[in-house]
């Protein structure tokens, strides 16, 4: 049996296109310190953060962020070097031991001083892929062909989903407010610029917490009622990119059925439709209502955001069960997919 | 705690300068394949993986997760990636040991490693923010200062680095997979060799290794099929502390105290010195081991270079630390850590070999990392707690 954790309390930046002179450190401090306020609490049994060194251009970039937290005296820690969706699970399983009873998680990313697409091309196999020069843009596009050819779908399809996305994300104030689509050139064929989230700075935190805790520090709880992640084979050319068999198998195990709200981290317009089938989501679930990545993607957050997001709407009472969903690797090649839901599962 | 976990597999690679015969995930590859074979089990046996490296900066992949995942065969199954500096071997056992004690999964594989080989650690630990200047080169240039004050406040002798070299380097010896091997190594052989970062010389440094480290963590369930003695594990605990305050006691610091605290109280120890039968413990540079005697509440404060002089250290002494050889005597930075939590518990599983400490029953397995910040530890033990 497991024991019962809830997000009490998201709060995330207000995300921006460019620089603004921030330091990640002083991007993450407000963040957090809004998450105390709303919880009142101080000291955490276990803090757990997601970043990447490569988009600080330095080793140890997490260290300078664990500032912000003030670990003093010192604190119970970890961090991956994954989107910080990682860092949740990891301080969810560590809440399951009983011990303790809540926990801290935060994520940030600031692109905008790096060239994401040279960062992220780094992430490939050193001796056989990396040295094609291929990035994530080119192979997310080859993903693109195979899904439309598969599919059935059209370009005009994908547009869709970015000016609903875009659409979305102007009534977001965390969100980048972006302008309808327009008759933009390709990127990579078939993905036009708009197709691709766009550069991003941002952070987030999440605090976690079990049982009577949760309830004491929160109206609604949103209530973990599955969380699980998965991965596929790293080489393309051993995938069918048109499905996620990772994200299916997570969403199963996480058991993302009756799902009223989906936030999902698509860093790519067709990578909704991939998702939409794998989790199986009808055309009932409302789908990125906070726009999305494809409106604010601050790299190693973007995931959090999506059970912050999610969880906000058990929070304010709008919706029952939803799920937030984080992707990492190339062409959606690692899924995490978490389940929310609201009273009675407490 | 949680669900009780124990270490059922155990696997290394030989640690050397350069491992030209295998690719980054073959090197991984070799050491997840004999904890396996340690455990009697195949990839199919195991729910999930979680591993651990330095900065992605050293051999220049960025979340090398994605591409390791077909070598260690997480295709359909969770794979996380643990990175907290020095300590992060010890971190990536601590939360593959997680899974298990709260009871997401039965048999978890831990894996750690570093190529330095292809790799520049030197430089990428040199690089720094570029809101801040360095005068460090590497992490002898930042932990040197360190050192100086620890020998200024405790009034040790200058040769207790060497004595430390020397120890660790016999030790490893008897360690089929050390890295430095060093046949008839004295103290005057130590002190012979270049002042690198006064007062640490050439010989009290650790090396640059290539090598990986993997073990099968497993539930009760599981532990009881496994065909040898596991080693059980009687706690773990994670600390961190900023970088820098005034007032943070870079010799000694709280939190590394405060983890030590914390992992002897679930494991009931309240002399660690007479309640543990031996210790590894991340010492990259001699005069850290004792540093840490201090640290760890093997001594009073001020005591450590005593009980290294007094022997009481070496292999026969009443608390011998490193019998593996320790890190000074093999370095695959990301993989440090966990070679010392794996170290500990080969020795309460009674499959040391060589380097066997008799009769040990509770050890401890201790890494640090950041600027001497992160601190993960955990205590292992031949009986079920």
């Amino acid at each position: 049996m497991r024991r019962q954790v809830a997000v009490v309390a998201f709060a995330q930046t207000r995300h921006t296109a460019g620089d603004g002179g921030l330091q990640e450190a002083e991007m993450l401090a407000p963040v957090i310190a809004e998450v105390r306020e709303r919880t009142g609490l101080r000291r955490f049994g276990f803090t757990c953060s997601g970043s990447c060194d490569y988009l600080a251009g330095a080793p140890f970039s997490f260290v300078s962020a664990l500032d912000a937290v003030g670990a003093w005296p010192p604190i119970s820690e970890s961090h991956v070097e994954m989107d910080a969706a990682w860092a949740l699970h990891e301080a969810w399983v560590r809440l399951q031991h009983g011990d303790v009873d809540t926990a801290l998680v935060y994520g940030f990313g600031k692109p905008s001083q790096a060239d994401p697409r040279a960062v992220f091309a780094q992430q490939l196999d050193p001796y056989h892929l990396a040295p094609l020069g291929i990035d994530p843009v080119s192979l997310a596009a080859l993903q693109a062909r195979a899904y439309l050819e598969r599919s059935g779908a059209t370009e005009d399809d994908l547009r869709a989903v970015v000016a609903r996305s875009r659409a979305s994300g102007r009534g977001n104030p965390f969100a980048l407010h972006l302008p309808d689509p327009g008759d933009t050139g390709y990127d990579v064929a078939p993905l036009r610029a708009c197709d691709v989230a766009p550069v991003t700075d941002g952070a987030a935190a999440i605090v976690l917490a079990a049982g009577d805790t949760a309830r004491g520090l929160c109206g609604r709880p949103a209530w973990i009622a599955g969380i699980d992640h998965r991965s596929e084979a790293h080489a393309p050319g051993v995938r069918d990119l048109t499905r996620s068999d990772a994200a299916r198998l997570a969403g199963a195990r996480a058991g993302a059925s009756g799902i009223e709200v989906a936030e999902l981290h698509t860093r790519f317009s067709h990578e909704e439709p991939i998702l939409r089938e794998a989790l199986g989501l009808g055309g009932g679930v409302e789908v990125n209502p906070s726009g999305g990545p494809l409106s604010a993607n601050p790299e190693m957050a973007t995931g959090l955001i999506r059970i912050g997001e999610a969880a906000s709407r058990v929070h304010d009472g709008t919706a029952g069960r939803t799920l937030g969903h984080a992707a990492s690797g190339p062409c959606l090649q690692q899924n995490l997919v978490c389940v929310l839901a609201g009273g009675g599962h407490g | 705690m949680g669900e009780p976990c124990a270490v059922i597999g155990i696997g290394q690679t030989a640690y050397r300068s350069r491992r030209r015969d295998v690719s980054i995930p073959g090197l991984l590859r070799e050491a997840a394949r004999r904890a396996l074979d340690d455990a009697h089990l195949t990839w199919a046996d195991i729910d999930a993986v979680v591993i651990g490296k330095a900065p992605d900066l050293f051999e220049g992949v960025v979340m090398p997760e994605a591409m390791l995942a077909d070598a260690l065969g997480a295709t359909g199954k969770p794979i996380t990636r643990v990175h907290t500096a020095g300590s992060v071997g010890g971190s990536t056992a601590i939360a593959a040991a997680g899974l298990v004690h709260g009871g997401v999964h039965d048999r978890v594989l831990a894996v750690a490693w570093e190529k330095q080989s292809e790799s520049d650690a030197t430089w990428a630990l040199t690089v720094d923010s570029p809101f801040t200047t360095s005068l460090v080169v590497g992490a002898g240039g930042y932990f040197a200062p360190h050192v100086r004050a620890y020998v200024h406040r405790s009034g040790a002798p200058g040769h207790i680095g060497a004595l430390v070299a020397v120890k660790d380097r016999r030790n490893a010896l008897r360690n089929p997979y050390a890295h430095l091997r060093i046949p008839g190594i004295t103290r005057a052989m130590v002190e012979s060799t270049p002042m690198l970062w006064e007062p640490i010389r050439y010989l009290e440094t650790c090396p640059s290794s290539d090598g990986a480290c993997a073990m099968v963590l497993a539930s009760e369930h599981a532990a009881r099929r496994a065909p040898s003695r596991p080693a059980w594990v009687h706690g773990t605990a994670m600390r961190s502390e900023p970088l820098a305050f005034p007032g943070r006691d870079a010799v000694s610091p709280r939190a590394g105290a405060d983890c030590a605290a914390d992992v002897y109280r679930q494991a009931g120890i309240t002399d660690p010195r007479a309640d543990l039968d031996c210790a590894e413990v991340y010492v990259p540079f001699s005069w850290y081991e004792p540093m840490w005697l201090e640290n760890l509440g093997f001594c009073g404060a001020g005591d450590g270079w005593r009980l290294t002089e007094s022997g009481a250290t070496a292999p026969d002494g009443d608390i011998p630390w490193n019998p593996s050889g320790g890190v000074l005597s093999a370095n695959p930075i990301g993989a440090s850590g966990m070679i010392r939590f794996a170290e500990a518990a080969l020795q309460v599983r009674g499959r040391a070999g060589g380097h066997q400490v008799d009769g040990a029953r509770r050890a401890l397995g201790h890494a640090y990392g950041g600027g001497a910040q992160f601190f993960a530890m955990w205590i292992v033990g031949d009986t079920k707690p």
